[in-house]
């Protein structure tokens, strides 16, 4: 029991501030090798585990299990249809707002530094989005009915 | 024995550690970069993935309580051993490729979606100091990039299930999560004004500095803290927002192909997205893993396993919400679901981000052009005095969100989607004319009208 408490109340092996100085110090691209470990291990966690499934399941095939589920029925068509075209615009349109965020990121970072001068700009840049949201509102690109 | 747990607990690791580097003197690479870490990892998978399987037993019980029933009961005492007991069935269900799917891209679209939604998990700040586990500049960056990957998972899983239902749900998610990942991204940005840096901790760490006894920048931010909750809402795919799995209207959405499991991969991705977009809410808006008070614990090691219980109380208070808001709202029209996105959430976040920065640099030190000089600077950051404390709340609340409020009513005057109070005074008006007609005209002469 005491060694368990004194394992739980050690000085933990990063207790605050940066990692300890090696002897060279280490670049910061070092810090996203956990990442790609994480990344590994995601990756190998659902494979082992549907590996797993695999051995353990039993598998029976028939022809009406196979087939893509459509009420009960025989499926009518091929599902590969065309669809509505409002899909399309939102893929473009989150295209333009979304590098328009990525852009805001950087400006947010230094906004203590810009004041004013960030401001002005950031108004500059939100007020020419703005006349493309309203541009494409009145276009109906927004509208669903 | 305890010559034998000191042995194993103390002296083992070392052994460990020197087998690994084939050398006696620590090399700090691999301690610090590969080892810790991936202890920590292993921690943190084993955690969440068993947080996943509770959430869905949590859910359940939640909706039981909401519904005034028991919910699972049989397996365990209180059905404690439900999500072992399901876990175990979906291991040994029948796996089942469709005749007619894509096989590659269909065995693979799951593991997809799990990856991206486990990935995440490495840069989130589960706690103070050794807590974290890649403490990364760009933290909050890497969560929005790899976190709109999981929208392929769902892409591809539709696509190749050569499906009806499920190329419909696939449809219907992708335009969704995208519509609201802007409303998300910036929701954020109000708060990064405050923050200044994209790193999990930092922004942890400058809270506590700038905001009201380290609550958080939710003080300073109601309205993107709103727009935040309402886009997660969207961008997990749940309730009132559900519409790519609406199993009324559906069956399943994207996953109706989808048996054993890999079915389960993505329940498991869906729920630990959820864990996701709650520990970033908590990491920007409510504080992280500090709380007024933690201040006073001196011991180190405490500190930190006491943080860590702060942040995933924090955690657990915005997954009830989840669950309490998907068992109390009726599911939104697919129209108004994107009117929501497009019309209220978009020009919120950009009313947001220009007032919080007009009223930042009104508060502005004098020397550097602002007016008001309610902010000095303190170790090379600047951070709002007492008075702009109560600037910024006030601002927040009081001017913010009427403003914005008028402004969305404004541009959303005419809408005919998303008003559910004008749909019902339409009805309510239309049918009033019918009714006096029919009185002009004498009742009985005129044949019933059918609807207009």
């Amino acid at each position: 029991m005491t060694v368990l408490l004194a394992l739980l109340l050690q000085t933990p092996p990063r207790a605050g501030g940066p990692p300890s100085p090696g002897p060279v110090a280490t670049p910061p691209i070092y810090g996203y090798i956990p990442i790609v470990i994480f990344f590994l291990i995601a990756v190998l966690l659902p494979v082992v585990l549907l590996g797993v499934s695999r051995l353990v399941q039993r598998q029976v095939f028939e022809r009406e299990k196979l087939m893509p589920y459509e009420c009960g029925v025989d499926p009518i068509g091929d599902a590969r249809d065309r669809f509505s075209v409002r899909f399309y615009i939102v893929a473009m349109l989150f295209l333009v707002f979304d590098v328009e965020t990525i852009f805001l990121f950087p400006w947010a970072v230094i906004y203590d530094r810009l004041a004013v001068f960030g401001l002005v700009e950031m108004l500059l840049f939100i007020g020419i989005l703005v006349v493309g949201y309203y541009y494409a509102w009145q276009k109906g690109a927004l509208e669903w009915a | 024995m305890q010559a034998l747990l000191t042995t194993l607990l103390f002296v083992a690791p070392g052994w460990v550690r020197d087998w690994i580097t084939h050398e006696k003197q620590p090399n700090v690479f691999w301690s610090e970069y590969i080892v810790w870490p991936l202890i920590q990892i292993v921690i943190v998978v084993i955690v969440v993935l068993t947080l996943v399987a509770y959430l869905t037993y949590l859910e359940r019980k939640v909706s039981a309580l909401i519904q005034a029933r028991l919910g699972p009961m049989r397996v365990g005492p209180w059905g404690l051993l439900q999500p072992l007991a399901d876990g175990i069935k979906l291991l040994i269900k029948e796996d089942i490729v469709p005749i007619k799917a894509d096989r590659a891209v269909f065995l693979v679209a799951p593991i997809i979606s799990l990856v991206a939604a486990m990935v995440v998990l490495a840069v989130i700040p589960w706690g103070a100091a050794w807590a974290t586990i890649a403490n990364v500049n760009i933290g909050l960056l890497f969560i929005l990039a790899v976190s709109s990957v999981g929208v392929l998972g769902l892409v591809l899983a539709g696509w190749s299930s050569n499906s009806k239902y499920s190329l419909l749900g696939a449809l219907r998610s992708s335009a969704q999560m995208v519509s609201y990942e802007i409303g998300m991204g910036l929701s954020i940005i109000g708060a990064l004004m405050f923050a200044r840096t994209l790193s999990m901790s930092g922004i942890i760490d400058a809270q506590q500095t700038d905001s009201l006894w380290g609550l958080g920048y939710f003080l300073y931010q109601p309205l993107g803290v709103l727009v935040y909750l309402t886009s997660a809402l969207g961008e997990t795919n749940r309730a009132p927002f559900d519409l790519p799995e609406a199993e009324s209207e559906l069956v399943a959405g994207y996953h109706t192909e989808y048996s054993g499991f890999r079915w389960a991969l993505f329940f498991m991705a869906e729920y630990s997205s959820m864990i996701v977009t709650a520990a970033v809410a908590v990491t920007v808006f409510f504080g992280g893993w500090y709380f007024p008070g933690l201040g006073l614990v001196k011991n180190p090691t405490l500190f930190v396993l006491l943080s860590i219980v702060i942040f995933g109380a924090k955690i657990a208070v915005l997954l009830y919400a989840y669950m309490w808001f998907r068992w109390t709202w009726p599911r939104y029209r697919y129209d108004q679901l994107m009117e929501l996105g497009w019309k209220w959430m978009i020009p919120a976040g950009l009313a947001n981000i220009v007032l919080t920065g007009v009223f930042y640099v009104l508060a502005l030190p004098k020397a550097q052009g602002g007016l008001l000089g309610f902010m000095h600077e303190e170790k090379g950051r600047l951070i709002p005095t007492k008075l702009g404390i109560l600037y910024f709340i006030v601002t927040g609340f009081v001017v913010t969100i009427p403003i914005v409020w008028g402004l969305l009513t404004t541009i959303n005057r005419r809408s005919r989607d998303f008003n559910l109070h004008e749909q019902r005074q339409l009805q309510v008006n239309l049918r009033r004319e019918r009714l006096e007609k029919m009185l002009q005209q004498g009742a009985g002469t005129q044949p019933a009208e059918g609807g207009q």
